[in-house]
């Protein structure tokens, strides 16, 4: 390759965040009311450090909006509401305990209890509250298999449901947006981005995550083979010891279905070091996913993330 | 530790989009699970999943098909619904596999992946040779203008790893290949299952002389696919900050279509045609001297003008073509035809228009490329070329030229499905 050549080469990192940031731009074009749903796990950070990078010296022209279980890993909240204040944006909840009150959702009870399902309706009841007709998720086709089939403008008919089978044809990169009275858009920008460039690209950009990322000391216990956090709302088994370990989150989401890794590594070398070399998926420890072999495509139906 | 995911080593690395395509048991999706699987893309518990799932079937093999068929009714039915995107990496390149499903929809779907695709994987079974699917998919990767194919004979050991029965298929293929608008055609004799040529030479072939499937896919040359001659900005959005700090700044925001922009140098803007300077090309919280394709950057001008989303930014002497009256080679979607007289909304780049169809000038047979001349509809996997009219004029180029300002996609009224897409020649 002529230094010519490789001078007009953009390397796949910058490839991506330039897509990323078209579809951001795209979103911020077509619709009247986005926002960018925000969970404070790293997919997430990312997207808002994009749309920080998109509409500069602008403010992100659209709020941020957070569907929250109230069963959040404290760090999660500290760390959302410092980024919502650093960027000066607009934050949204959508609370699933007010779900829960107001009788839209009921919760579930037993051992494997989890608000993971509930939050749909309230994200569903929160869109249409705030007119949102755009929601930008942090969702990956490299995550799990019923995303691999995802659009970047994925069009959600007026009950909020997704139909895989019938998706409109997306080409190029030509996003159509149109839709009827009620209906909505998820996009999706980091489509394309792998586990593994989400890290790198945090690395190269030094990136703010929270502290839960990296190792740390913590009130665990084992279920069905996995870690998860200690808190007043998980309810335990006779036969599930709490212990202290020193473990890390590899997602972030929900403590009741948040898998902890037991891990050393304190820094992003660490990190990314210990991707390279696991042989299980980021969300193999989710306890979500592993309820059937559909769960996610089910969930996604109904109108989940 | 390996060290290919230090991140200097993988910032060298380039993205390589290709597309898979090939008939009902030709073996693609063992194809695909190969290189997945000896690049380690594959995990353990992908890996477990598709094993239960596999056992459950009563499937005597594990089935890899099982690993990219993603949704409920795909893997009920043992079909391929939709196209879905894979990812892997090697120590070179990183790599986004459109899968696309060789029977529902085929065209529709294959049309889908190529479009953003640089490179096209065909397979052929040794046993089979040269079909009319070959000829259909090497037709829409050639129409989709996807600069390289690389044509797998698959299913070597079935043929006794003869080479002769590779030299014919070879030697079939070029007759049809004359007729194809592809600037970069490699052939590779594999077999998908025992692993032969795709990411390990084996001892089967040694009268093949030339690289594993995975060398060719990590060594084609992607650096000139994009067009770095004919400057195009599409205008997408417009950033105004309205603050203290910012309060004049007007900036352009958008993703380089074609050549090289420099800071400080004279462009036109369309529709108004008012030349001006180039005054800044900001990305982020820095200034940069030049942005070539695909990158994504603001820039500012040092004239106050009326500029919005749809407009382009050139240059004075390299415009590109303006017509209301347009030729496409339209692939169609949707289970109502496309007739003359039918309205429908136009996108190209970042502009929308509204569009008449004119007149279908003929069909395209897939299969033999002969032109079919039927001015009546164009139904859903059918490829004709179009002649339409649009309500404004539209700034463009040969789709042959530049994929991203020679492409346009038509949306149906009422429904607001799109519903067709075409190539403008």
């Amino acid at each position: 390759m002529t230094d010519l050549q490789k001078k007009y080469n953009l390397n796949h990192l910058r490839e991506l965040e330039s897509e990323s940031i078209f579809v951001m731009r795209e979103v911020a074009a077509q619709f009247e009311r986005p926002a960018l749903l925000f969970s404070g796990g790293k997919d997430s950070i990312v997207m808002v450090h994009l749309a920080k990078k998109a509409f500069w010296p602008a403010k992100i022209p659209f709020p941020l909006m957070h569907i929250d279980t109230g069963h959040n890993f404290i760090e999660t909240m500290i760390f959302r509401d410092e980024l919502v204040k650093k960027l000066g944006a607009e934050l949204i909840v959508g609370s699933v305990q007010e779900s829960i009150d107001n009788g839209r959702v009921v919760e579930e009870t037993g051992f494997d209890a989890s608000r993971n399902l509930l939050q749909t309706v309230t994200l569903l009841d929160t869109l249409t509250r705030y007119k949102i007709d755009a929601a930008l998720g942090g969702g990956r086709r490299d995550e799990e298999k019923a995303r691999a089939k995802e659009r970047f403008f994925s069009h959600r008919d007026e009950f909020g449901q997704w139909d895989p089978k019938n998706q409109r044809p997306e080409l190029w990169n030509i996003f159509n947006s149109k839709k009827r009275v009620g209906e909505h858009f998820r996009v999706f920008p980091l489509s394309n981005w792998t586990e593994m460039d989400i890290w790198q690209y945090i690395y190269l950009d030094n990136i703010d995550i929270p502290n839960l990322y990296f190792t740390h000391e913590r009130q665990v216990f084992k279920r069905d083979g996995a870690w998860l956090a200690d808190a007043p709302f998980m309810k335990k088994r006779e036969s599930e010891k709490v212990v202290t370990m020193r473990i890390r989150c590899r997602t972030i989401g929900d403590i009741s279905c948040t898998g902890l890794t037991v891990s050393e590594a304190s820094t992003l070398e660490d990190i990314i070091q210990e991707i390279a070399a696991v042989r299980v998926t980021e969300r193999g420890g989710r306890a979500d996913d592993l309820r059937s072999e559909s769960a996610m495509e089910d969930r996604k139906k109904e109108g989940y993330f | 530790m390996e060290d290919k995911f230090t991140t200097k080593a993988y910032l060298e690395m380039e993205l390589l989009r290709f597309t898979t395509a090939g008939s009902v048991d030709d073996g693609k999706s063992t194809l695909i699970g190969r290189l997945l699987y000896d690049s380690k893309s594959i995990f353990e518990d992908q890996l477990e999943a598709v094993k239960r799932a596999s056992i459950r079937k009563g499937n005597e093999v594990i089935n890899l098909a099982l690993l990219t068929d993603g949704l409920r009714a795909e893997r009920e039915q043992g079909i391929t619904i939709d196209v879905a995107y894979r990812y892997f990496a090697t120590p070179k390149r990183k790599f986004i596999i459109a899968d696309t499903p060789g029977h529902v929809q085929y065209t529709r779907n294959m049309v889908t992946g190529a479009s953003t695709a640089n490179a096209a994987l065909i397979l052929i079974d040794a046993r089979n040779g040269v079909t009319e699917q070959t000829y259909r998919h090497s037709y829409i990767a050639s129409l989709l203008q996807i600069p390289h194919l690389i044509i797998c004979v698959n299913k070597m050991d079935l043929m006794h790893y003869n080479e002769e029965v590779y030299e014919k298929i070879k030697h079939d293929f070029g007759a049809f290949a004359a007729k194809l608008d592809v600037k970069d055609i490699q052939f590779v004799p594999i077999s998908a299952l025992n692993g032969d040529n795709v990411v390990e030479k084996l001892d089967n072939m040694p009268w093949y002389e030339g690289g594993t499937l995975r060398y060719i896919l990590e060594n084609i040359y992607v650096a000139s696919d994009h067009n770095h001659i004919d400057p195009r900005f599409p205008v997408q959005y417009v950033i105004r900050p309205i603050s203290k700090k910012y309060h004049d700044y007007r900036g352009y925001a958008g993703r380089v279509a074609g050549g090289v922009f420099h800071k400080g140098e004279k462009v036109m803007v369309l529709p108004s045609g008012f030349i001006t300077t180039l005054e800044a090309i900001d990305f982020d919280e820095s200034e940069i001297n030049e942005a070539f394709p695909p990158m994504s950057v603001t820039f500012r001008l040092s004239d106050d003008l009326d500029i919005s989303r749809g407009d382009m930014i050139v240059r004075e002497n390299n415009v590109p073509e303006t017509g209301q009256d347009i030729e496409v080679m339209m692939c169609w979607m949707s289970d109502k035809p496309l007739v003359p007289g039918m309205k429908y909304y136009l996108r190209h780049t970042t502009a929308e228009v509204r569009a008449m169809i004119k007149e279908i000038v003929y069909k395209v047979n897939v299969n033999t490329l002969e032109h079919v001349p039927d001015g009546k509809e164009l139904r859903m996997n059918e490829i004709g070329l179009v002649r339409l009219r649009t309500t404004k004029p539209l700034y463009y180029d040969s789709y042959r030229r530049n994929r991203t300002t020679g492409s346009i996609i038509l949306i149906e009224e009422g429904t607001f499905n799109t519903v067709g897409v075409g190539m403008i020649v």
